[in-house]
């Protein structure tokens, strides 16, 4: 026999601990892509295949540095939930937990990769 | 009473191939995960030309040559599709999560309207970068 109410397990926030805290973050930035993603593929597109010197002339407008940092961290916050979902549908147990932990290690390596890329862009 | 089970939950089936027939909804949903997981590998390579633009111009002029080349261009062409892609999915994400067009037919539609509408993106953003 059980002793636990629904009422008590829907404190913890259910099986996942989180409630449907992923869920919308999924969803809020699913529409911050709408606005990033366009951003992010012009600008960029734009400073490949120009010459350094353009580029960094491109890259020190506060404009295209503070676009690029909110496309990055953005897109990353982003698509870290959809690969962490992805872990979560095919990997179990503590391969999962190690999965997800290699995951976020990696995105957050990427963002602080990309900030510091663009702010010594930005300033030097 | 709440059933307690912590731990031992099957994993999400992978039911593509025999056990299930590909469908517009289907297809064009895992194609959004495909082209998400694609999408953070696009932005890791946009992120080692930053930095390589950030460290020197012998190291910039290594990666730029390789992403403005011909076949470069064709790969970032085709990384523009895969996020033209994921964010007209999610956008059908939301549509959905907000409770509308969940009917079977739309859903289709808007499927088609996702390979359609990204390579729509894809020719457009080819051709912005050919003019200016």
């Amino acid at each position: 026999m059980n002793f636990l109410t629904d009422r008590k397990r829907a404190t913890g926030l259910g099986s996942g601990g989180t409630g449907a805290e992923h869920h919308w973050l999924t969803i809020a930035t699913s529409i911050s892509l709408v606005i990033l993603v366009p951003l992010f593929i012009f600008t960029f597109g734009y400073a490949v295949g120009h010459s350094f010197e353009e580029a960094l002339s491109f890259y020190s407008s506060p404009c295209i540095a503070i676009i690029t940092a909110l496309c990055l961290v953005g897109s990353i916050i982003h698509l870290k939930t959809e690969v962490d979902e992805a872990v979560e549908d095919y990997v179990g147990g503590i391969k999962r937990k190690l999965t997800l932990i290699a995951v976020a290690g990696f995105c957050y390596t990427l963002m602080a990769a990309g900030l510091f890329a663009l702010l010594k862009l930005a300033i030097q | 009473m709440a059933d307690v089970n912590r731990g031992n939950r099957p994993l999400s089936p992978f039911m593509i191939g025999p056990y299930y027939r590909p469908q517009m909804t289907s297809i064009s949903s895992i194609m959004v995960r495909i082209t998400g997981i694609a999408s953070l590998g696009s932005i890791f390579l946009a992120i080692c030309w930053l930095l390589a633009a950030a460290s020197s111009e012998s190291a910039f002029n290594f990666f730029n040559g390789i992403y403005g080349s011909f076949i470069g261009n064709i790969l970032m062409l085709a990384a523009a599709w895969a996020l033209w892609y994921h964010m007209l999915g999610r956008v059908r994400h939301v549509i959905w999560d907000f409770g509308y067009c969940l009917d079977v037919e739309t859903s289709e539609k808007m499927g088609w309207g996702m390979f359609i509408g990204a390579t729509a993106l894809t020719v457009l953003t080819a051709v912005v970068f050919l003019i200016f």
